[in-house]
């Protein structure tokens, strides 16, 4: 079991989220993170999946994929030279006085940005590999989680190559 | 300009659809008005359901895309089970449906419901159609995905002020390509050649067909090659007539209900050859038991059922006939194998599939009459449970498309209306449902149809009283405790007299041939009601997790 980076480009059209989606659901398939936005085509969308499995799992996931008429290609960076980044933002417990200097020093130390500051809480904003994001959560959680929201991984290949181009 | 109806039908004709089933309702009247008149023919079913089998139905008698048409709401979602149906068997079909208009979409509307979200697991592409301009291109791209490729079922949902409104006359259509969409049909060259020298060096190998072939329409290469490399052919339920029955090298249905000869070879081979197969586990009983001494070479069209089910040695993504015409072109030479084929003539003659000649009124003995009084010539339907697996049995069939079944999703219910639609495909044969009295009751309103079209579809009924495929299994596996499967006596004759079909019930097995014989030459339909032996068995049988070797039955008396 592994988990895999998928790159997924689709046709921007009603409905093509809920075709990717169903079939991993459909055929038992579990989705780590999914991510899906614009990209460099108009027309097209760019679907970042990150999902476990052994090596067969893995390639009926990218054939299935593939068999879906608005997928128009299927990349999986796993094993090639790439980025991957996620965006977390976290909402802590910090009471002024007593946790506050210690959440704000942790922040600092994994470069993430203080971007609300309340009465009782404090807001980071952290970007950097889902392994990091997990990484300050776990320190976090002693202070008080109080709301975790994740935008999942996205991934782009190293140097000039594109997932779309090839 | 001219509305999205009229666009719709001139469409449809324009694709060569000559005819299509349906029923109709609210929002598609302004399609059935401009049906009204239209060269293009509609039958008018008594169900949804039974449109989309006739479609079906059709599809498969003639190899063209079958099309059917249904309102919103209810009737679309009556269609759910004849699409899901010719999803699993591959089959290419055309669903219009009816759909609130865009304004109230997400309403909750009357007769609205989602019926791409119902459907998308079970079709191969949909549409929701947004524009009246929009329609040609929809429709030329929906015949092109669902006719091409591994063939599979395409939804195409309208709303209805989308057929109501207007749009300039459509250009004419030019090459379709869709850049998500491109399906490989040469084989690769260098995969072929590897597969050309596994022969050369197999001691046992076997061929394992499946529907592929017959969607490829490759049964003829298919022939040639097993003939030229002396390789026997074992079809699935959906490879049966790719090959005729007493040829040499056939050695009938594999699997659960397959014959004898066929499960041991497929568990001895050293080569297996898939074509156009899938592996189904109703094929390969306990996966791991499956020609467990074999390499593997698998040709199918459609790379995701490489390597889904089994692990194979090599595979040749491409359309069966293609392929099989290319490594026919490359073929040198035929490998004697004497010791091979002494063991399966062997086990030919110590297994074979029969029925005892005892006077009962047996199902067995039913199928092989009229499979002795067609001679293979007409189309046999059936419907799902122990009738379908007797005909696929016990019939003799010669020809590609003669055998029309709901293999993967096993829908009860299928064979009337799929009889129906086979017919209007191949006028010129007569076509048989075989049915059993649990099934034909599903979708026994379509005797209307049959009918209002003099459509003269023969109906054998193999009535013992039973859900007999399930009383099977519980005879066998749940301590003879028939929980809910005894059905009363139902008099089909008066059923279809009420309908004015005429009929015949037969008690004994004397009267077998005159009533067949009476059914063959009747001009019209006809419903014959055969009272046979109550607790009749499919056998051979490989029970549930079995390997395919370990059978129950049909060893000699």
């Amino acid at each position: 079991m592994k988990v895999h980076t998928l790159s997924v480009l689709v046709e921007n059209r009603a409905g093509v989220l809920s075709r990717v989606a169903g079939m991993f659901s459909r055929r038992g398939f579990n989705i780590e993170s999914l991510a899906v936005g614009t990209c460099e085509v108009p027309e097209m969308s760019r679907i970042t999946i990150t999902v476990n499995g052994d090596d067969t799992q893995i390639e009926q996931v990218k054939k299935q994929l593939n068999k879906l008429i608005d997928v128009i290609k299927v990349s999986d960076i796993t094993y090639r030279e790439h980025v991957r980044r996620e965006l977390a933002l976290i909402k802590v417990a910090a009471n002024p006085g007593s946790s506050r200097a210690e959440v704000m020093q942790i922040a600092d130390t994994f470069r993430a940005q203080i971007i609300d500051v309340g009465a009782k809480t404090l807001v980071l904003q952290v970007v950097g590999p889902p392994e990091k994001i997990d990484a300050l959560e776990k320190l976090l959680r002693q202070y008080g989680v109080k709301e975790l929201v994740r935008t999942g991984t996205i991934a782009a290949l190293r140097g000039s190559k594109t997932t779309a181009g090839e | 300009m001219k509305t999205g109806a009229k666009i719709l039908i001139e469409g449809l004709l324009k694709q060569g659809v000559t005819t299509i089933f349906g029923y109709p309702g609210g929002v598609v009247l302004p399609i059935y008005d401009e049906l009204y008149g239209s060269p293009l023919r509609h039958i008018l079913v008594r169900h949804e359901q039974a449109a989309a089998h006739a479609a079906d139905g059709y599809a498969r008698a003639s190899g063209k895309t079958g099309v059917c048409l249904a309102t919103s709401g209810p009737g679309a979602c009556n269609l759910v089970t004849g699409i899901a149906t010719a999803y699993m068997d591959s089959i290419p079909m055309i669903a219009l449906t009816g759909q609130v208009p865009t304004a109230l979409l997400g309403n909750d509307a009357f007769q609205e419901s989602d019926i791409t979200g119902i459907t998308m697991p079970v079709t191969k592409h949909s549409y929701l159609v947004k524009k009246a301009e929009d329609i040609d291109t929809v429709l030329g791209e929906a015949f092109h995905i669902a006719g091409t490729g591994r063939q599979g079922p395409v939804l195409i949902d309208l709303p209805k002020d989308v057929v109501t409104n207007e749009a300039p006359e459509p250009k004419p259509r030019g090459e379709i390509s869709l850049r998500g969409y491109n399906p490989t049909f040469k084989g690769h060259i260098r995969q072929i050649e590897k597969a050309i020298s596994m022969i050369g060096e197999a001691e046992r190998p076997v061929i394992y067909a499946g529907g592929g072939v017959i969607a490829s329409d490759a049964s003829p290469e298919l022939i040639r090659f097993a003939e030229a490399t002396g390789i026997p052919i074992t079809t699935t339920l959906m490879g049966i007539g790719a090959i005729p029955c007493d040829h040499p090298l056939n050695l009938g249905m594999l699997g659960m209900h397959g014959t004898r000869y066929a499960n041991y070879a497929i568990t001895e081979c050293d080569l297996l050859i898939a074509i156009g197969a899938r592996f189904d586990d109703r094929v390969t009983g306990r996966i791991q038991s499956f020609a467990p001494n074999a390499e593997i070479i698998h040709i199918d069209i459609d790379p995701a059922e490489i390597g889904k089910n089994k692990v194979v040695d090599l595979p040749i993504v491409g359309d069966s006939r293609m392929v099989l015409t290319c490594m026919l072109d490359r073929l040198t030479g035929r490998k004697e194998r004497t010791t091979w084929n002494n063991k399966i003539n062997h086990w030919k003659v110590e297994y074979p599939m029969s029925c005892p000649d005892d006077g009962v009124l047996r199902p067995q003995l039913v199928i092989k009459t009229l499979s002795d009084l067609l001679n293979g010539e007409g189309i046999i339907v059936s419907e799902v449970g122990q009738n379908q697996m007797w005909t696929a049995q016990h019939f003799c069939f010669r020809h590609p498309r003669t055998w029309i079944t709901s293999g993967g999703l096993g829908t009860m219910g299928y064979g009337l209306p799929a009889a129906m639609g086979a017919h209007f495909a191949r006028p010129d044969l007569p076509v048989f449902d075989i049915a059993g009295d649990g099934s034909i009751q599903m979708n026994i309103q379509e005797f209307g149809t049959i009918v209002q079209y003099d459509i003269p579809v023969k109906v054998v009924i193999l009535n013992n009283m039973y859900l007999g495929m399930v009383r099977q299994w519980q005879e066998l596996f749940y301590d003879r405790r028939y929980s809910y499967t005894e059905l009363p006596s139902v008099d089909f004759v008066g059923i279809a007299a009420a309908y004015g079909i005429d009929g015949i019930r037969v008690d004994s097995a004397d009267q077998v041939k005159e009533a067949l014989t009476a059914a063959i030459t009747t001009d019209g339909p006809f419903v014959l009601d055969f009272r046979v032996e109550r607790e009749e068995n499919v056998f051979p049988m490989v029970p549930a997790g079995a390997a395919i070797n370990e059978m129950i039955g049909g060893q000699k008396e």
